[in-house]
């Protein structure tokens, strides 16, 4: 097992080598480069933009100039980030704390109601629940993730929820809180909402799936008829005996699915105005900040190459039945 | 499992118990239409994109306007109320108007014709390089394998939409955004999608190059190309039938993503995505603008989705 780790470890290096001098490779080709903002200036002349080439080694061949990210990278520097005028590890710190509240929430609500979701249909597998819950997955796969955030802004907080007495649930549909000074946790609780709901919605769409298969899966296996025969009751069979194992394939669908929830939040970010990687990353393209567009880019990567090696051990950690060597 | 079958039918069945290859295939085939037919939101889900489909074909029949005609007579600021909301103040414009006073039906339906052939053209564009690809790695196996199979890595290793985003990013940046064009889009999302299908194939063939009538047909002196396309090829059909199915629909919903952010299909042309991309100002005064463009891809992707679970259990009720 600790042979395998490290195996596979060692073999994630290359390949993250070989995507970060791809995506180098493919960034290089922007107009501009890292100098996009001194050609717009219009006091620098030149003379300056040859300098200033030199001095950032833009001269030199492409191959070279890799390496030089490259060797910085190892040192911990990911460059400068031209649109936020920080250093681009510094510019994303500041982003992680706010993607990984969103992502967290919306782990949690995805999780827990997708199982609850999954187990019940696996428990009554053709009834009408089932089938409702059946069909609602497939929305949550065919929706594309910008309406629904669109849709959810339109009925929650633009024109609200009428309740009794005259009240009026209206959501907030932007930021992260009213005051970003003042930290008020009922603020940012109401805050989160609805981008939660959107980012879990489609997560939570493939984990009842998976749920319901695996767990339809293990109620038609032995040790459960067992469990049955004993005169268990219907909860101890479900939750006791058969989750165990239904829920095993799912650590592997989350742990692969979390390097998409960040893609997700690309999206989710930008339409919320949520302060997170997603949009800092959304805001860099569209000033095309070369070097935190490439920091980005190889961090997210690098996030799905660890939790493919994750996701590998865990299930075979968890499931004594899977060898690797 | 024969129940309410006539027992004319069961012939190809019986026939499959006695003799193998050519009845065989017979009986898959009669098996497969009974199947999919059973499959009733399948088929509704055919009938909705058919239906799509043609509204999409004869848009320039079917619009009752230019999709890009400003109707100042009855647009002054506001989206014009669609007329099932004001018979009064409507302008024959059934779902209103955008919010600059273009025809929503009318771009509604020139749209679908954007966004489906973008979807068609990249997976045809996906499934071309990656049915090849795939194909080579599997049957060639060694060194050639490695390598395709690491270029798959690559792309399996970066979040789509953020790569699709910086290519886009980058053409537009490089001459201007109206050079994001429809072939752009479709050979960029193409060019990206490739390597879950090169997967899918490879797997197929790692199996089918060992089967008997593979050495058979190697063992008669067929080109490897031959083998490939007319021997191996077609017993690995089923799969990417499905995931192919199943991608039109991501690529539609890919497509209107990618347009809504303004890195995709770039107006005045309309595309279901790039409609909405002016919905968040109008939520307040004009709320179909958002709604309606949305519903169009939420149903045809749900009625594609749909028919590509029809197909899955259809073609290989074991795939799953």
């Amino acid at each position: 097992m600790f042979n395998y780790v490290v195996r596979r470890t060692l073999q994630a290096v290359p390949l993250l080598i070989l995507i970060s001098m791809i995506l180098f490779g493919i960034l290089s080709k922007a107009p501009g480069g890292p100098l996009a903002p001194y050609l717009q200036n219009p006091h620098i002349t030149e003379a300056d933009i040859i300098r200033l080439k030199h001095n950032f080694g833009l001269d030199k061949p492409l191959p070279i100039q890799y390496l030089h990210w490259l060797g910085n990278v190892v040192r911990g520097d990911f460059g400068y980030s031209n649109s936020n005028s920080e250093d681009v590890l510094t510019a994303i710190a500041e982003r992680v704390p706010a993607t990984l509240t969103l992502m967290g929430a919306s782990l949690l609500l995805s999780l827990t109601v997708g199982m609850a979701l999954g187990i019940f249909s696996a428990v009554k597998p053709y009834t009408i629940g089932d089938y409702a819950i059946t069909t609602f997955a497939f929305f949550g796969q065919s929706m594309p993730v910008f309406w629904l955030a669109l849709m959810l802004q339109l009925g929650l907080a633009v024109n609200g929820i009428p309740l009794p007495f005259g009240y009026k649930l209206q959501l907030p549909s932007s930021g992260i809180a009213t005051n970003s000074d003042v930290f008020i946790l009922g603020d940012h609780l109401v805050h989160l909402v609805l981008p939660t709901m959107v980012l879990s919605f489609l997560s939570l769409a493939l984990y009842s799936r998976f749920t319901r298969s695996s767990m339809l899966e293990v109620m038609r296996t032995d040790y459960i008829r067992t469990a049955a025969a004993k005169g268990l009751s219907q909860m101890t069979i479900v939750l006791k005996h058969g989750l165990k194992n239904g829920l095993i394939p799912l650590v592997t669908i989350v742990a692969l699915s979390l390097p998409g929830l960040l893609a997700g939040a690309v999206v989710t970010e930008t339409i919320f105005s949520w302060p997170g990687m997603g949009r800092l990353f959304f805001d860099a393209l569209q000033q095309l900040d070369i070097s935190l567009l490439m920091g980005y880019l190889c961090l997210v990567s690098a996030l799905v190459v660890f939790f493919n090696l994750f996701a590998d051990v865990a299930y075979a950690w968890l499931d004594p039945r899977v060898k690797y060597d | 499992m024969y129940g309410n079958v006539p027992l004319r039918q069961l012939t190809p069945a019986k026939a499959v118990e006695m003799t193998d290859d050519v009845d065989e295939t017979i009986y898959k085939r009669v098996s497969f239409w009974r199947r999919l037919s059973r499959h009733k939101l399948a088929i509704m889900g055919f009938v909705v994109l058919l239906l799509v489909v043609l509204a999409a074909v004869l848009a320039k029949f079917l619009a009752p306007f230019d999709p890009n005609f400003i109707d100042e007579k009855w647009w002054h600021g506001d989206p014009v109320k669609p007329c099932f909301l004001d018979a009064l103040h409507c302008g024959h414009h059934l779902l209103g108007s955008d919010e600059i006073g273009r025809d929503l039906l009318s771009r509604m339906l020139f749209g679908a014709q954007i966004s489906l052939q973008v979807a068609m053209f990249a997976v045809l564009v996906e499934i071309t390089i990656g049915t090849a690809l795939g194909a080579i790695a599997g049957y060639y196996g060694g060194w050639v394998d490695w390598v395709l199979m690491r270029i798959t890595d690559f792309f399996l290793s970066i979040p789509l939409l953020p790569l699709l985003l910086v290519l886009t990013g980058i053409v537009a940046a490089s001459s201007s955004k109206a050079s994001l064009s429809f072939g752009v889009i479709v050979l960029i999302v193409g060019l990206l999608t490739w390597p879950g299908v090169a997967r899918l194939v490879r797997a197929s063939f790692l199996s089918l190059r060992e089967r008997e009538f593979a050495e058979a047909a190697r063992a008669v002196g067929n080109r490897d190309g031959r083998i490939i396309f007319r021997h191996l090829l077609p017993n690995a059909v089923a799969p990417i039938v499905v995931q192919a199915t199943l991608d039109v629909a991501g690529v539609i919903v890919l497509e209107s993503t990618l347009s809504y952010l303004g890195f995709g299909i770039q107006p005045p042309t309309a595309s279901w995505g790039n409609m909405l991309a002016a919905a968040e100002g109008t939520m307040s005064n004009g709320w179909w603008v958002a709604v309606f463009p949305g519903l169009c891809i939420l149903v045809t992707v749900l009625a594609i989705n749909y028919i590509g679970d029809g197909l899955r259990d259809a073609l290989d009720p074991n795939m799953k």
